[in-house]
């Protein structure tokens, strides 16, 4: 078992096996988010109350769950990063806030433009629309601490401690920012709450969650090996990677 | 020959340190004053930048005390451990026997002692200003006695990261204003809730909640925070 | 097919602008991650070739004028 951690976290292993998962996932990711969109576009039937702009769903809501999925990911790679010293888990945290950060951008974003039919204004102080500015907030703050530092592994190892910190605090400011929501605007329904969806209504979204996922794996992926070999560069496999002698690929994504 | 040994016991360290900062912040009054002249100068920002109506002042007295208050104990926070890390004694303190969160630990109770205590005694002063309604001065002063508790030690996770840094101050307060929120919206609803002649005692429960998972997790954060920022 | 023409489609019944942007802005969000992601890897991969090749260079010109 430690023995397969350990060798999990060594850099040219992970290498070796992503190589080969790799084109899966980007494979998966194209295919699902197009039929998702296709299907959520085109063929989900249109809200009665809400009419087409309920379409917006299918970006809105796959992005807030990757929100916070990668700010999890963020902390348990954190958490391996600060307790088994493993490198491979900072690599893949460094990739991961900037993306998670986008996805909380991109569930506001598509939450403010949602707001112009639903409630006639960009903006209103919407429970998830709150807890999703605090979230990029913290991702920002996190990503700002990383690159304060003059030393790589000392940034490394105090964004671990606020991203440990910070997944602690997200449920509560979660809890805490829905319960002062209902005490101070009891009249607004939440976008995407609602009584039982029906299958052809949720369907597509969980097709669009799932391309999502395999989205954010395959980018964490791609962008991770470039991390290791941009920081394993003196390492004699990279540079034989990086002549192509090895038979590897150089340039495949 | 006989050596004799200081005592090493937690209670001991704790005790020293604890009488030790107090006795650094005491000499420097200044440091302490500030944030007391801060929130004051705030709170009389509001009504110069709003209106002087009463009626109005009072409707939002509860939240703009909460917030000049928070603001008031983050600017604060960047003084809590840079005089240790300039002088070098903060490493004597990661080198002590006793284990580190119990030492920031009694760093931190100073730091309460002396900027939210008496922030929350201060704050019905300011209340009467902003034409607070009678009968919620105890509870403004409870939420912020108890919120500010928990204010220092998420507070002091912020400024254990970023006392390495030269510039620490504006990140200082992205990192931990975010952390601030949940104290905020139960103390200032606890507030609102006096104001509007409820029950106040589950807001400021729940602040306890707040302050006992502090209490719990924040001195751990705080000690692997000073580790790295001290050793890299 | 909730819409009965091409046309219906784009003017998802009046709502076109926020439906399309939303999805608009997403898409390329996700296209410019994915393509960033592998500017990123081919502009290393030149860099540390040629980096090696820097060295590779110096290390022979050593060895013929020591």
């Amino acid at each position: 078992m430690w023995a397969f951690i350990h060798k999990l976290g060594s850099p040219k292993w992970f290498y070796a096996i992503s190589t080969r998962l790799l084109p899966w996932f980007w494979a998966a990711a194209a295919v699902l988010l197009m039929v998702g969109a296709a299907w959520g576009l085109a063929f989900a039937p249109s809200d009665y109350q809400q009419g087409n702009s309920f379409r917006i769903i299918y970006v809105h809501v796959p992005a807030a769950i990757l929100a916070q999925s990668c700010f999890v990911a963020l902390a348990v790679a954190g958490g391996i990063f600060l307790v088994w010293k493993i490198r491979l888990a900072d690599m893949a945290a460094t990739v991961i806030a900037p993306f998670g950060a986008a996805m909380t951008f991109l569930a506001l974003f598509s939450g403010a433009v949602w707001g112009v039919p639903t409630w006639g204004t960009w903006w209103v102080w919407d429970a998830r629309l709150t807890s999703m500015l605090i979230q990029l907030f913290l991702y920002l703050g996190i990503i700002a601490l990383r690159g304060a530092f003059a030393s790589r592994d000392s940034g490394a190892k105090a964004a671990s401690v606020l991203a440990l910190v910070g997944v602690v605090n997200i449920p509560i400011i979660k809890y805490s920012v829905e319960w002062w929501n209902t005490l101070h605007q009891p009249a607004t329904f939440t976008l995407t709450e609602r009584p039982a969806m029906p299958v052809e209504m949720w369907l597509p979204l969980l097709v669009m969650v799932l391309g999502f996922y395999c989205f954010f794996i395959a980018l964490t992926l791609t962008r991770t090996r470039s991390e290791i070999l941009r920081r394993e560069s003196a390492k004699r496999w990279v540079r034989e990677l990086v002549e192509g002698r090895t038979g590897g690929d150089t340039d495949g994504l | 020959m006989q050596v004799v040994e200081p005592k090493t016991g937690l209670a001991v360290a704790v005790k020293a340190t604890v009488k030790r900062d107090l006795t650094l912040l005491l000499r420097r009054r200044g440091e302490v004053l500030n944030p007391l002249v801060f929130f004051a100068l705030v709170i009389t920002l509001f009504p110069l930048g709003i209106s002087p109506d009463t009626d109005l002042l009072a409707e939002i007295a509860p939240g703009l005390l909460w917030v000049a208050a928070l603001l008031a104990t983050q600017l604060s926070l960047d003084v809590l451990f840079r005089g240790d890390f300039d002088d070098g004694s903060l490493e004597q303190l990661l080198l002590a026997p006793q284990p580190l969160p119990a030492l920031v630990l009694s760093k931190v109770l100073v730091h309460w002692l002396l900027t939210g205590l008496p922030l929350a005694v201060m704050a019905p002063l300011l209340g009467v200003m902003l034409a607070l309604p009678a009968g919620s001065y105890a509870v403004l002063a409870v939420s912020l006695a108890l919120g500010s508790a928990s204010l220092s030690l998420i507070g002091a996770i912020g400024a254990a990261l970023t006392v390495g840094l030269a510039r620490g101050g504006v990140l200082l307060s992205l990192l931990v204003l975010p952390l601030y929120i949940p104290v905020l919206i139960f103390g200032a609803g606890a507030v609102q809730v006096a104001v509007l002649g409820g029950n106040a005692a589950p807001h400021l429960a729940l602040l306890g909640a707040l302050l006992a998972l502090a209490l719990m997790l924040a001195p751990w954060a705080i000690a692997a925070a000073l580790r790295i920022s001290i050793n890299g | 097919m909730a819409f009965d023409s091409l046309h219906a489609l784009v003017a998802m019944g009046g709502h076109a602008p926020y439906v399309w942007s939303a999805w608009g802005v997403t898409a390329a969000l996700l296209v410019a991650s994915a393509v960033h992601a592998r500017a990123e890897r081919r502009q290393l991969i030149r860099e540390l070739q040629r980096r090696n090749r820097r060295e590779r260079n110096l290390s022979e010109r050593e060895l013929h004028e020591p």
